[in-house]
């Protein structure tokens, strides 16, 4: 199944944009978030957004889901304007999120937790490829979700997005406060995914960590796309890079 | 020896009472727990709720002819497409503010709905027939003779909430009610409807209020006070149990009539302020309840 996807995704790459967003405003309450982001995103790439805390990559995630105050600007996913969709038929466009914080929930179990969001199309892991990926969460599938480590929670946080069936994954800092040898392991993961055909915007403060996953990396400042560098081009930009990330 | 036996003889009769109430009391204090754990909303309506399920099905019965069976599902489903209105026009509306919002928006709604059905039908109760059938089920033990319909209470009754925990514990609609508790916003965005879930989980709660209020309407005379009357010990109910705890509201729920069984007997003047006793003792020692998560 993941071959016939992986597949069909490899024929229409070429094309128009899977994600195209143009002049993206975000709000939370009064507080404007983000200044006319643009960004577009092709099948099967995994795309990164680097930049300092409060540079608005978080933001623009949650304002791709619609889960911002307020919103404006264009959200083309496959051709659909989800501008003004509720974050539910966004999920159900075909987009998925996993959380900076993971978003486990303490009241439901691992194969609850996993089990959880709906299948919205066909082409999603089973649960037997998600145990052969993280063969941890087999063993703790009946714990409480918040019981695990970071690492395995982490793991969880994606693996379940992975079940769905959604083409693009939203992935918010998912080597945020991890072990060295984890943060391996979910690049492991994220080059395993790009291999199976699904296309991953991410968020990562660890421009090293986005080096070995990404094909293409978005730098934000200020709420705003400040530069688009290649993974290509990253060795020869690190000057600008450190300039824009501060390290 | 004698003297204990014979006041075991005595308590028996009140304990089973109290349970029975106890059970009126899971009933209600369920679907308080069901609406404040999805919604966050104190819905003080909940009593007036009550009233309109015993008024619907004896409503049923006079003008429509409609008897008891019909009316315990009939009713529910009325009582739950008012409480599909309300949720829809108002309470949803304040989902984003203090929890002290819904609870004032929801007391003055408990007091429209009081009032409305004081002027129409009066102040006095309207009397509802026990069902015939239940008299097979009268059982005498002892001295104590126990009507069958308050037996059916309390059979019908553990029946829903031990339905309802399970539905809650067990199935998918219930991990999506369960995490939708905790973080409402990324359920929405893994493509479950959440506004919608909200609307059905309030009706839900209304609809077993207005469960109750068809169980009780045969034991209690129905009239606009009744749920008033029960509303302040069953918040008393879901606070001792933790608020939202389903299993808190249910084991409390038939602890509590128990109690209030027992003190009946030995301190019969206690036994309506025995439950407020016991909220203070569990507000002092565990704020969260007794299966609260602090």
């Amino acid at each position: 199944m993941a071959e016939t996807m992986t597949a069909n995704r490899a024929a229409s790459a070429a094309g128009t944009p899977m994600l195209q967003i143009e002049n993206l405003e975000a709000w939370y309450g009064e507080s404007h978030v983000l200044h006319g982001v643009g960004l577009e995103i092709r099948q099967g790439e995994v795309v990164t957004l680097l930049g300092r805390n409060g540079a608005g990559k978080t933001s623009t995630l949650r304002a791709i889901m619609g889960l911002v105050g307020q919103r404006s600007g264009s959200i083309r996913f496959e051709g659909k304007e989800l501008i003004n969709a509720r974050p539910d038929l966004i999920a159900r466009a075909g987009i998925a999120y996993c959380p900076e914080e993971r978003g486990i929930f303490a009241s439901l179990d691992v194969t609850e937790n996993l089990m959880l969001p709906p299948v919205i199309a066909p082409g999603g892991l089973s649960l037997d490829e998600i145990y052969a990926l993280f063969p941890n969460l087999k063993e703790r599938a009946r714990s409480q979700g918040t019981k695990l480590s970071g690492g395995e929670q982490q793991m969880l946080a994606i693996a379940r997005i992975l079940r769905t069936g959604a083409r693009l994954l939203l992935l918010d800092e998912p080597s945020e406060g991890l072990a060295p040898v984890i943060v391996q392991q979910i690049g492991a993961m994220i080059r395993e995914i790009k291999q199976r055909g699904f296309t991953v915007l991410l968020v990562e403060q660890n421009f090293r960590f986005a080096q070995t996953v990404a094909d293409r990396h978005y730098v934000m400042e200020h709420g705003k796309m400040v530069d688009m560098l290649t993974n290509a081009e990253l060795p020869h930009s690190m000057d600008r890079l450190h300039d824009y990330l501060g390290v | 020896m004698e003297d204990l036996l014979f006041e075991l003889q005595l308590a028996l009769p009140q304990v089973i009472l109290g349970v029975i109430n106890g059970s009126f009391y899971a009933l209600l204090s369920l679907g308080l727990a069901v609406i404040f754990g999805m919604l966050n909303v104190i819905n003080f309506a909940h009593g007036a709720q009550f009233m309109m399920g015993a008024f619907v099905a004896w409503l049923l019965l006079s003008y429509l002819g409609i008897g008891y069976w019909p009316a315990l599902i009939l009713s529910p489903l009325i009582v739950g497409f008012v409480g599909v209105l309300m949720e829809r026009l108002m309470i949803s509306r304040l989902y984003k503010l203090d929890h002290l919002y819904g609870l004032l928006l929801t007391f003055g709604c408990a007091l429209v709905i009081e009032g409305l059905f004081r002027n129409t039908f009066g102040s006095s109760g309207q009397r509802y027939t026990t069902p015939p059938e239940f008299r097979a089920l009268d059982l005498e033990l002892a001295d104590f003779f126990l009507p069958g319909y308050r037996v059916w209470v309390l059979i019908a009754a553990s029946a829903v909430c031990l339905g309802t925990w399970l539905v809650i514990e067990k199935t998918k609609i219930g991990s999506y009610l369960r995490a939708a508790t905790e973080r409402p916003q990324l359920v929405q965005a893994f493509g479950i409807n959440v506004p919608l879930m909200m609307t059905l989980t309030y009706a839900a709660g209304v609809a077993l209020a207005a469960f109750a209020g068809v169980l009780a309407a045969p034991i209690y005379s129905v009239h606009p006070a009744m749920g008033a009357n029960f509303i302040i010990t069953v918040f008393a109910v879901v606070v001792i149990g933790g608020m939202g705890s389903i299993m808190g509201a249910v084991v409390t729920g038939f602890l509590l009539g128990f109690v209030q069984g027992i003190t009946d007997v030995f301190y019969p003047e206690a036994s309506q302020t025995v439950v407020f006793v016991i909220m203070a003792i569990v507000l002092l020692t565990r704020p969260a309840g007794l299966f609260g998560r602090a």
